[in-house]
């Protein structure tokens, strides 16, 4: 295992794959560090999914070539199982067995002898805090534990990179973190996970590197510090009590701030950028003095926020247009009418 | 009631994930061998066995619908087509035993195709095993329940008089021939579990061949009674052949012919369709 802490544990370049008339993945370029948490970070169907499976040798693709450690995806898929483990975005494990029975299932199927696998399975469901629900079966679990069963089951054979797809989408805030918890010491302990994900603040908690991906291609990659100066640190939502305020209110943000405001479809709102040097202090003195300075020009301010930039604002910055399609969009302006 | 206590029940225990329990998991190990393609096989075929065990309804077709056939079509034609029930029972079990059987094996792709929709199939490929080791396992599974239909028929057929010459030999002769035909003909299913949409169309097809294929043979009359065109389709059927070498080994002789016809027929499905459903099977 030569390159399991160094090198690439993924090269892809000018993946394609379509599904009909749909390019799933449009020329898709991916290099990933080992030993590190890599975040592909985009919107329902940007091509995440796929990209995943055909990393994992559940696709072929049409075009291109991957390699995960050295390894073709297509011609050596073999020797790229041995070293990957997939936790897709739903359930792949059988609901209708027990958790122990299916982590056992699964250890024979990696070659443990019957006592191994019993002894790896009870490891494992005891280190996922999953002992006492070892005999339940898995339909019955709730969203948290089901996502640890299935984080479980992906480490049974301790794998070189393990590929997580969304694994949070769906689970409360307290489910969350524990996931959080155990991608940071799966990477603490060798393996390189590659997560995707929807969430900005996701990636940016676990990621070393983040590619945002969009209609099948990746549309920016760094770390997350540098997305984020590109994007700015923080976003200032504002809603005004008088939507006939708003002009007034936009003039005095852009020159409070000195940058671009976004006016919402929702006509008392506004979103202005903030810490465009990327940090968060800038970001909150920014908030401040823009609050002072609508008081100070006699705009009633109803509700003021400062947070994260969202998915959709990361895509506004980086190509123009936001995560939702456009058509969906369109009906949103359409309704908002 | 003049105090209601409020039930706060066993406050449910928050999992913490502790650094130390996860490294003991996470420590990686020496990787044991592959398992050969038959360990891994009777792996997923133990895995069909726990569903069984945990979802016992699924049961329901190879016991409930193999009795009801037999009662069926006993009292239904043996007056009409022998002396009586008895006596018509006597050519018709091992015949309504291949029909029932052989309907069930459709059963094979509706799991399948019910296990991709599901997604377990993701992770089952990803793992380095034998490729159909899955498919084999889960055939293994099937032919269990196909042993099971086999007894169950047999045991209401003992009831009603069914009194076979061949003795113990020659019944355990009918359903292994039985049996192997099934296995071999369960890919055909497989085949089309990966191919079409969803469960109800897998559904559809096997209805639209397993009908023609059971009713048109040798199973409910002598096929000299039938017009010359259709005889002619009933003489290349593979249940006739099957029915026929069935009939003959749980009669105590052997039919060479209709068992060789029925093994070839059996290898030709193993090759043409376990090929075909392997092609599919991995680029799903």
């Amino acid at each position: 295992m030569s390159n399991r802490n160094t090198g690439l544990a993924v090269e892809a370049e000018g993946l394609v794959r379509s599904f009909g008339t749909t390019r799933a993945l449009d020329g898709l370029d991916l290099r990933v560090p080992a030993g590190t948490v890599y975040g592909v970070l985009g919107p329902n169907g940007a091509g995440k999914t796929t990209a995943v499976r055909v990393l994992a040798t559940l696709l072929r693709p049409d075009g291109g070539t991957a390699r995960v450690f050295g390894h073709d995806v297509v011609r050596d898929a073999d020797a790229v199982r041995s070293r990957v483990s997939l936790t897709g975005q739903y359930a792949s494990l059988d609901e209708d067995l027990t958790g122990a029975e299916n982590l056992i299932l699964l250890a024979r199927l990696l070659g443990l002898s019957r006592a191994g696998a019993r002894d790896r399975a009870d490891q494992l469901l005891a280190a996922f805090g999953l002992a006492e629900a070892a005999g339940r079966q898995v339909k019955k679990y709730s969203g948290g534990m089901r996502r640890r069963i299935d984080i479980a089951a992906s480490i049974l054979n301790t794998p070189d990179l393990l590929f997580l797809d969304e694994p949070t989408t769906g689970l409360d805030p307290r489910s969350r973190n524990q996931v959080w918890a155990i991608v940071r010491a799966v990477v603490a302990y060798g393996t390189t996970v590659l997560l995707t994900t929807q969430y900005l603040d996701e990636a940016d908690q676990l990621a070393g590197r983040i590619a945002v991906v969009d209609h099948g291609r990746v549309i920016a990659e760094g770390t997350p510090g540098e997305l984020k100066s590109s994007v700015g640190s923080g976003s200032v939502h504002i809603r005004l009590r008088d939507p006939g305020q708003r002009p007034q209110a936009e003039k005095v943000l852009r020159a409070a701030l000195g940058v671009p405001v976004q006016l919402d479809t929702d006509p008392v709102a506004l979103t202005a950028r903030v810490g465009e040097d990327g940090t968060d202090l800038e970001a909150s003195a920014q908030a401040a003095r823009a609050l002072g300075e609508l008081a100070g020009a006699g705009i009633v301010v109803d509700d003021f926020s400062l947070g994260q930039p969202s998915l959709d604002e990361v895509f506004l910055a980086l190509t123009d247009h936001p995560a939702v399609p456009a058509d969906e969009r369109d009906d949103e302006l359409e309704a908002a009418r | 009631m003049s105090d209601t206590a409020i039930t706060t029940g066993r406050a449910p225990s928050v999992y913490v994930p502790s650094a130390e329990a996860l490294a003991t998991v996470l420590a990686p190990a020496e990787r044991p061998a592959r398992p050969s393609p038959l360990a891994a096989s009777l792996t997923f075929g133990w895995r069909a066995l726990l569903k069984i065990k945990h979802v016992p309804e699924q049961l329901f077709d190879v016991t409930a619908f193999p009795i009801i056939m037999v009662l069926m079509f006993t009292y239904l034609f043996g007056g009409a087509l022998a002396d009586s029930p008895r006596a018509y029972l006597q050519f018709f079990l091992p015949g309504i035993m291949v029909t029932s059987v052989v309907m069930i094996t459709m059963y094979t792709g509706v799991g399948l195709n019910n296990d991709i929709e599901k997604g377990v199939f993701d992770r089952i490929r990803t793992l380095p095993v034998w490729r159909p080791a899955a498919l084999v396992g889960m055939i293994f599974g099937d032919v269990l329940r196909y042993v099971l239909a086999a007894v169950v028929i047999l045991s209401v057929g003992l009831v009603l008089g069914f009194r076979p010459d061949g003795g113990l030999l020659g019944v355990l002769a009918g359903i292994g021939l039985l049996v192997v035909f099934s296995f071999a003909f369960s890919w055909v299913w497989t085949f089309f579990g990966l191919v079409l949409r969803s469960e109800k169309s897998v559904m559809g097809v096997s209805m639209m061949v397993l009908f023609p294929l059971t009713f048109l043979s040798n199973v409910f009359v002598e096929p000299s009674t039938m017009p010359g065109w259709l005889q002619a389709f009933v003489k290349v059927n593979p249940i006739t052949h099957l029915v026929g070498a069935v009939r003959a080994a749980m009669a105590g002789s052997m039919d060479g012919p209709n068992t060789m016809w029925l093994l070839l027929w059996s290898a030709g499905f193993v090759v043409v369709f376990g090929t075909l459903t392997m092609y599919r099977y991995n680029r799903h």
